[in-house]
């Protein structure tokens, strides 16, 4: 399949400081990327860049087989795109912005009217069509702005933090809509709340000093997160290959002389069997507590471990 | 595309109070010396039909009318091209067209067509207060026609520095009050002419009020208006460097 967006080794310098730092990535249809990071990790930068609104300081941005430096108008001709803080004109009412952004993005004339119906239907927007934005609630404001995202059907989206400032509800609606865009488009998406990912992306990356430091897809994700671990402490050193002979035990750790970490699956948790084991061979089973790992710990451990 | 913006910013300056209340104030004190200055010709009507190859109607009522219109554009043009890009880039609405497939140009040139054309809005109206006297009188058409054009070529070169300005400062006051500074500055230039000693031909051409002056006079040649032209397709080229560095930044 070919790619809708191809980043390579791309470079944005502000002064000195590097916000973005030799990042390569791929999108195609039918992904939604999540992008993770904490505050100022570069994903806005990132973002910025992919639509035309910075230039960076070096790095290939293909879109749609487009370059986005060569040929920025026939390259943002499939983009959509929801900046951090959504672009309204307030004085304008919700039809007269969503006609403007049409004419923007070049839909023909014949078709406005329907692209326009389209996404007000998509996010929601009909009651409001007639009013000034600028009297909206901030959770209509945010779907005029995803609104005008898809509004000219484009190949990828590209969404900063669609579900800031929305009620659960809406959240839910938002995520519904995203998942069903990522079917026949690519998204990304933009976050710091991680069951988001879990829940509407396909593929997920973590950005963290500008560097990415983890790229995988949401599905081989959830299955490394499938693997739990146990800790266990005992008075006498335990004899590991006994201990690894149980079905469901994958691998074990060292940590100290009597005190071990062991992984398995979560299909057959073998925890019965192993405490079994250990009193059966007299090792005197002191502690034994399960190590839990949600995607949390591996945005926490990752983002905080600058080395990686 | 070009057009799709123009057409946007003209509406939108209709949106807020602020268009509707220029044009009713700057008709309001144009009106009133227009009357003022046919009060004047009245008056001296008599005296001049003694003197030989005296001022006509032209003379005393439209030139000073057309000078004073452009005195308060000096005064009102900042205060429209303001809020033009800089407004945009504080609301943050300025990614929509920089992620819309158009160009830096497009933009920039749109967005210039729409102010410029609530500017001629103003100047076709305030040209029909001299138009009003074909009812009763005779005007010299040609000067007339002059003085609209010379009041047009400043128009433009008024809001394309204003432009100018919008793009670089950070806040729509600074924005103003440089494109006025710089405006008015140009304005006075001239005034060193007056001393006879020290005249500086560079200053005397660079003055914005000495070749209005000349056109408004009647004689259109083409240093003046070439002037205008330059001075206008400066800024808007300069607005263009400008807005392609934005995203270059820091």
């Amino acid at each position: 399949m070919a790619n809708l967006i191809t980043v390579e080794h791309l470079y944005r310098y502000y002064g000195k400081h590097c916000a973005v730092n030799d990042v390569s990535f791929t999108l195609a249809k039918g992904e939604v990327l999540g992008f993770l990071g904490p505050n100022g990790a570069g994903k806005t930068t990132t973002m910025q860049i992919l639509c035309g609104n910075l230039a960076p300081s070096a790095g290939e941005i293909k879109i749609n087989g487009f370059d986005l430096l060569d040929q920025p108008n026939k390259a943002k001709r499939s983009l959509g795109y929801l900046p951090d803080t959504p672009p309204l004109y307030k004085g304008l009412s919700v039809q007269e912005f969503l006609h403007y952004c049409a004419q923007l993005h070049g839909v023909a004339k014949n078709s406005i009217a329907y692209a326009i119906d389209k996404a007000k239907e998509r996010c929601g927007l009909a009651e409001v069509s007639g009013r000034l934005i600028a009297n909206l609630s901030k959770g209509f404001q945010q779907r005029v702005g995803i609104a005008q995202a898809i509004l000219h059907n484009p190949e990828v989206i590209i969404l900063d933090e669609p579900t800031v400032g929305l009620d659960p509800i809406q959240i839910r609606e938002i995520r519904a809509l995203i998942r069903e865009l990522g079917q026949d488009h690519g998204v990304i998406l933009s976050t710091h709340i991680l069951s988001e990912v879990q829940e509407s992306c396909s593929h997920v990356q973590i950005i963290h000093q500008g560097k990415l430091i983890l790229s995988e897809s949401v599905s081989g994700l959830n299955q490394s997160m499938n693997t739990g671990s146990i800790q266990v402490t005992t008075r006498m050193i335990p004899d590991t290959s006994i201990l690894l002979a149980i079905p469901g035990v994958i691998s074990i750790d060292n940590i100290r002389q009597n005190q071990i970490r062991i992984h398995h699956s979560m299909a057959d948790n073998p925890g019965k069997q192993i405490v079994e084991t250990i009193i059966a061979a007299g090792w005197e089973l002191q502690e034994l507590t399960p190590v839990k790992r949600s995607m949390e710990d591996i945005f926490i451990a990752l983002t905080q471990n600058s080395d990686l | 595309m070009i057009l799709t913006i123009a057409s946007r910013e003209f509406k939108t300056l209709f949106l807020s109070p602020l268009a509707w209340t220029v044009l009713a104030i700057l008709q309001c004190i144009l009106a009133y010396i227009f009357l003022t200055q046919l009060e004047t010709f009245n008056i001296i009507q008599p005296k001049l039909a003694t003197v030989d190859n005296a001022p006509g109607l032209t003379d005393i009522v439209v030139t000073p009318l057309f000078g004073n219109a452009a005195i308060i554009f000096l005064l009102v043009t900042p205060l429209l091209t303001m809020r033009v890009i800089c407004e945009e880039r504080r609301n943050k609405t300025l990614s929509l067209l920089l992620s819309a497939p158009i160009s830096n140009v497009d933009i920039i040139v749109g967005k210039y067509l729409g102010i410029l054309g609530l500017l001629l809005l103003m100047s076709f109206l305030i040209t029909l207060m001299p138009l009003s006297l074909l009812t009763g009188g005779v005007l010299d058409t040609g000067k007339l026609f002059a003085n609209l054009l010379a009041l047009l070529l400043l128009v433009t070169a008024f809001v394309a520095t204003g432009l100018y300005m919008s793009c670089v400062a950070g806040h729509p006051t600074v924005a103003a009050i440089g494109t006025f500074g710089i405006l008015l500055s140009l304005w006075i230039l001239d005034w060193t002419a007056g001393i006879k000693d020290q005249r500086s031909e560079l200053f005397e051409y660079i003055s914005i009020l000495r070749h209005f002056q000349n056109l408004q006079s009647g004689l259109i040649s083409s240093v003046d208006v070439g002037y205008f032209l330059l001075f206008t397709g400066t800024f808007i080229v300069l607005s263009i460097r400008s807005l392609e560095n934005g995203r270059l930044q820091k």
